[in-house]
């Protein structure tokens, strides 16, 4: 391919809000029918970049030539009309329409001023077969999976005849399968010439499927390689500027008594399925136990009951020797149970409160943060002056709104306010899900020194790769009960399969 | 006037300026501009309307400033504490006479709302109070009369607490929204205060049973005013109790474990639970004390002079100040300081409005009585509105860089 067959150029790019440069002279490139992948940690300025391409906000300078023709997009109408197409992360679907209707929506083919629905869903099907979409033109967006939902916000795009397809983290919201599905069909639509510029901060789907990659580190371009010869390893010093270690570098572990023991549990959710189906595990002192599994196969429930937020159907939960198989949160909690929750901004953090504040969640009844209900916000600001700096909680002092801090941070916090109340027990759910690179590798080395420290740590995570580089042993959890458990080194094929039901072994 | 509490401090945002820090100091601006901005709005389609109906636009400015006169808050230009010599004098006494019980609903709306519920209900916890302290106060007559004041308050005001509570355990145990139980509450509080003070009533008087009208509370059990002369409506003790518990929702709220559980139950009842408070306790104890505070304003009008210490079937029907309440508590957004200026504002606009418009010749008496209530509604529309206003107020820095709601996104996404 030559570099005179260039879609689309962005030279010199600028942009600035105030206190922050977001786009400082970056030049990106894209050309026809490659899959361009654009790299950087949370904040590095991919997505303004991409706002800016689509017409969402208006460059301090510099020049995109699409085609070779300089143009300025002063709307996404513009950007739309002049072959380019994004799919955002969030979907902008109607839920109570039909594929067919939501991606003509805006330029539905008329019957005088009727919609022609035969047509739109003739016209839609069409376009399903030939990209190989698998979606239903008739169904209604709400009854269709999020992937599926997914693919009718890429058919959106191509329904406007877009030439330059823009992917925002696109796999973040999909199962692993539901991501091979979207790549398989992004390799399609660059057989049929499209150009596709995909954002993310994952190495490893970046290496799987872009033919380049552009990466970008706090505002500016760093580098522009070929996948051929990129490694996992390059790519990361670029996105963070140092060398990441990847893999976790841990000792063997020492390990104690047992500190968590589940026995026969049955749980069921709010609605009354039993997702929790027969789990015995037991999880020892100095030892990370990762549960691997595909979402929605009981991850939830399990560690609900668990922290005493669900009530179990039957069966035991023992922490440190005291039984708990009916216990509420403040028991679970009293009983020694940290619990880094899967949703840090739904259930972990009040995004309201200071971090002070939040970090005062569990113990705000106690002293010293308070004495016969009477609470003193001085010494719950000291702690978290302790512990910012303990963490590294960077985004703001002990009175600062926690959810005005990155991602990271608030994780860091969550991670900080669990550890710091010296927890027998250690769940960490999902703990690096939508972190950067940085963030995760401080994560992972954090709670490989608890482990150390001698505690419990059962780690919960979709991230197969995670569990395998952290875990010392493996419980496979598939349809709510346990199908396998591996110590030592098992390959990521074979936890794959018995994730997806392949093998039912009667573990544990 | 937001909670002193941890929150940040000018200075310190200052010194970080991170986005976090910023957006703390851009909803602190908004926390104080949004309220001033909304009364001005509200004033100035009062005046509209006003202009539009006298057909003359000095007339409507006039018509403001007989409403400040008439509220007495142009007192402070020339003190008096002589309520008979001093017209000023005596309008701000009455002003602050109904602020008294306006305090206590907005508190009480603010305090519900803290724990995330909207509490239309302080009209009937303050029927409740009413009752119950009529009820002691006249049955009682003859006991020492600090223990008598003592026994009416707290009854009456516990009274009112259970009374709410039961919102709050309908909320709790079958989750019915608190919007409609507390309003049919309220049905249950004015038919059963209409019965009771009503012909034949256990709380009608015993001298004319004709007349649908409760006994005087016995004089040990009232209030004394220490503004204005005592049985002549002047300003009794009451207001003291009012100003109390506006310190005692601050302090409950910032300084005790209660007020921390409240919060956090109202920010995000998810996260609370996952922190180990009991959300359903807190629901109903949180409505309880809700309805504790539209209680005690209830005794206090009772034993206070604002009522005659009796009331009568005829008079439950125009009790608004439990609604009024929704409205000091989101012009104050909810906090302790806000909640009293607001019921400042609206006590001073209603006394205002209704006595100095009425008895002054600018405008037709009608309207000036009606004028009360169309600027009532409006700050409460403009407070619903309150996103829009913030909008506005922001359009000149939003309109340089579009869409308005990627904004905030892509300043967040490359700090």
């Amino acid at each position: 391919m030559a570099d005179d067959d260039l879609v689309l150029e962005m030279r010199g790019i600028r942009k600035e809000f105030p206190g922050v440069v977001a786009n400082d002279d970056v030049s990106f490139e894209v050309r026809r029918g490659e899959v361009h992948a654009l790299l950087g940690e949370n904040g590095a300025g991919k997505s303004t970049l991409m706002n800016i391409l689509y017409g969402l906000y208006r460059p301090d300078g510099g020049e995109i030539r699409l085609n070779g023709k300089a143009v300025s997009f002063s709307s996404a109408r513009e950007a739309i009309q002049a072959g380019i197409g994004m799919v955002h992360q969030h979907f902008m679907l109607i839920p109570v329409m039909t594929v067919a209707e939501n991606v003509v929506l805006g330029t539905e083919p008329r019957n005088g001023v009727l919609l022609d629905e035969a047509q739109a869903a003739r016209r839609v099907a069409e376009m399903a077969k030939t990209f190989k979409f698998a979606v239903d033109p008739e169904a209604l967006v709400q009854d269709i999976s999020v992937g599926q939902q997914q693919r009718v916000e890429i058919m959106k795009a191509l329904y406007r005849n877009a030439d330059v397809l823009i992917l925002d983290e696109p796999t973040a919201v999909l199962t692993p399968q539901e991501a091979s599905d979207l790549f398989e069909i992004l390799q399609t639509l660059q057989r049929e010439g499209l150009s596709i510029i995909f954002i993310s901060h994952k190495l490893n789907e970046v290496l799987e499927i872009a033919d380049r990659i552009t990466v970008l580190r706090r505002g500016k371009t760093i580098e522009t390689v070929p996948r051929a010869g990129a490694t996992e390893a390059s790519l990361a010093r670029a996105m963070v500027g140092r060398d990441v270690l990847l893999r976790v570098d841990k000792p063997v572990a020492q390990v104690g008594d047992v500190l968590l023991e589940v026995e026969d549990l049955h749980v069921s959710d709010d609605r009354g399925l039993e997702k929790v189906r027969g789990v015995s595990f037991d999880v020892r002192a100095g030892e990370i136990v990762g549960i691997a599994g595909v979402d929605g196969n009981g991850q939830t429930e399990l560690i609900d009951a668990l922290t005493g937020l669900q009530k179990i159907d039957s069966g035991k939960v023992v922490i440190g020797g005291t039984q708990l198989s009916h216990a509420t949160a403040k028991a679970a909690l009293d009983a020694g149970i940290g619990h880094i929750p899967e949703d840090r901004q739904r259930r972990g953090l009040v995004l309201e409160f200071s971090i002070a504040e939040n970090i005062a969640l569990h113990d705000y009844a106690k002293p010293p943060t308070a004495r016969s209900g009477w609470l003193f916000p001085g010494r719950m600001v000291q702690r978290a002056k302790t512990l910012i700096s303990e963490f590294d909680v960077r985004g703001g002092g002990p009175l600062t709104r926690a959810g005005g801090l990155s991602g990271g941070n608030q994780q860091k916090l969550v991670a900080a306010r669990e550890i710091d109340r010296d927890p027998k027990v250690l769940i960490a759910a999902q703990p690096t899900r939508g972190l950067d690179v940085g963030a995760i590798e401080y994560l992972h080395r954090r709670l490989v020194t608890e482990r150390d420290e001698g505690r419990a740590i059962l780690l919960v995570s979709l991230e197969l790769e995670e569990i395998l580089s952290l875990s010392d042993r493996i419980l496979v959890l598939y349809e709510g009960k346990i199908v396998g458990e591996h110590t030592g080194e098992i390959s990521e094929e074979a936890i794959g399969l018995e994730m997806l039901g392949g093998k039912e072994t009667a573990a544990a | 006037m937001t909670d002193p509490g941890p929150s940040p401090s000018p200075e310190e945002a200052a010194q970080t300026g991170t986005l976090a820090t910023r957006l703390a100091l851009k909803q602190r601006a908004g926390g104080i501009v949004v309220p001033i901005v909304t009364v001005i709005f509200a004033l100035v389609m009062s005046w509209i309307i006003v202009a539009a109906t006298q057909h003359s636009a000095h007339t409507a400015l006039v018509v403001f400033k007989e409403i400040f006169d008439g509220s007495g808050l142009n007192w402070v230009f020339h003190p008096s504490t002589n309520t008979f010599t001093s017209i000023s004098a005596y309008n701000l006494s009455q002003t602050l006479l109904q602020t008294t019980p306006l305090i206590l609903t907005g508190l009480a709306v603010a305090f519900a709302f803290r724990c995330g519920m909207f509490n239309i209900g302080a009209n009937g916890q303050y029927l409740v109070g009413l009752m119950v302290a009529n009820w002691l106060g006249v049955d009682l007559a003859g006991l020492n009369p600090f223990l008598h004041i003592l026994l009416c308050i707290v009854a009456g005001t516990l009274a009112a607490a259970a009374f709410a509570g039961i919102a709050g355990v309908l909320k709790a145990t079958v989750g019915a929204h608190e919007v409609i139980t507390t309003i049919m509450l309220n049905w249950i509080a004015y038919w059963t205060a209409s019965w009771l003070v009503g012909v034949g009533g256990p709380l009608q008087n015993a001298s004319d049973p004709t007349a649908p009208i409760s006994n005087q509370v016995s004089p040990g059990a009232r209030l004394p005013d220490f503004w204005g002369k005592q049985g002549f409506s002047g300003l009794h003790i009451g207001i003291f109790l009012s100003l109390a518990a506006v310190v005692v929702f601050w302090v409950l709220l910032n300084r005790t474990t209660l007020g921390y559980e409240v919060r956090a139950v109202g920010f995000n009842p998810d996260a609370a639970a996952y922190g180990g408070i009991n959300v359903k306790k807190n629901l109903i104890r949180a409505m309880a004390i809700s309805g504790a505070f539209a209680g005690l304003a209830g005794t206090l009008d009772m034993l206070g002079g604002a009522q005659n210490y009796q009331i009568g079937q005829l008079d439950i029907p125009f009790i608004q100040v439990g609604f009024i309440g929704i409205a000091v508590a989101l012009l104050g957004r909810t906090t302790a300081v806000g909640t009293l200026i607001g019921a400042l504002f609206f006590g001073g606009l209603l006394y205002g409005s209704f006595h100095g418009l009425g008895s002054s010749s600018v405008i037709d008496p009608t309207l000036a009585s009606n004028l009360t209530y169309i600027v009532q509604g409006l700050v409460v529309l403009f407070i619903g509105a309150d996103v829009l206003i913030l909008y506005v107020w922001n359009s000149r820095k939003r309109l340089r860089r579009k869409p308005p709601g990627t904004a905030a996104k892509g300043a967040e996404a490359a700090a």
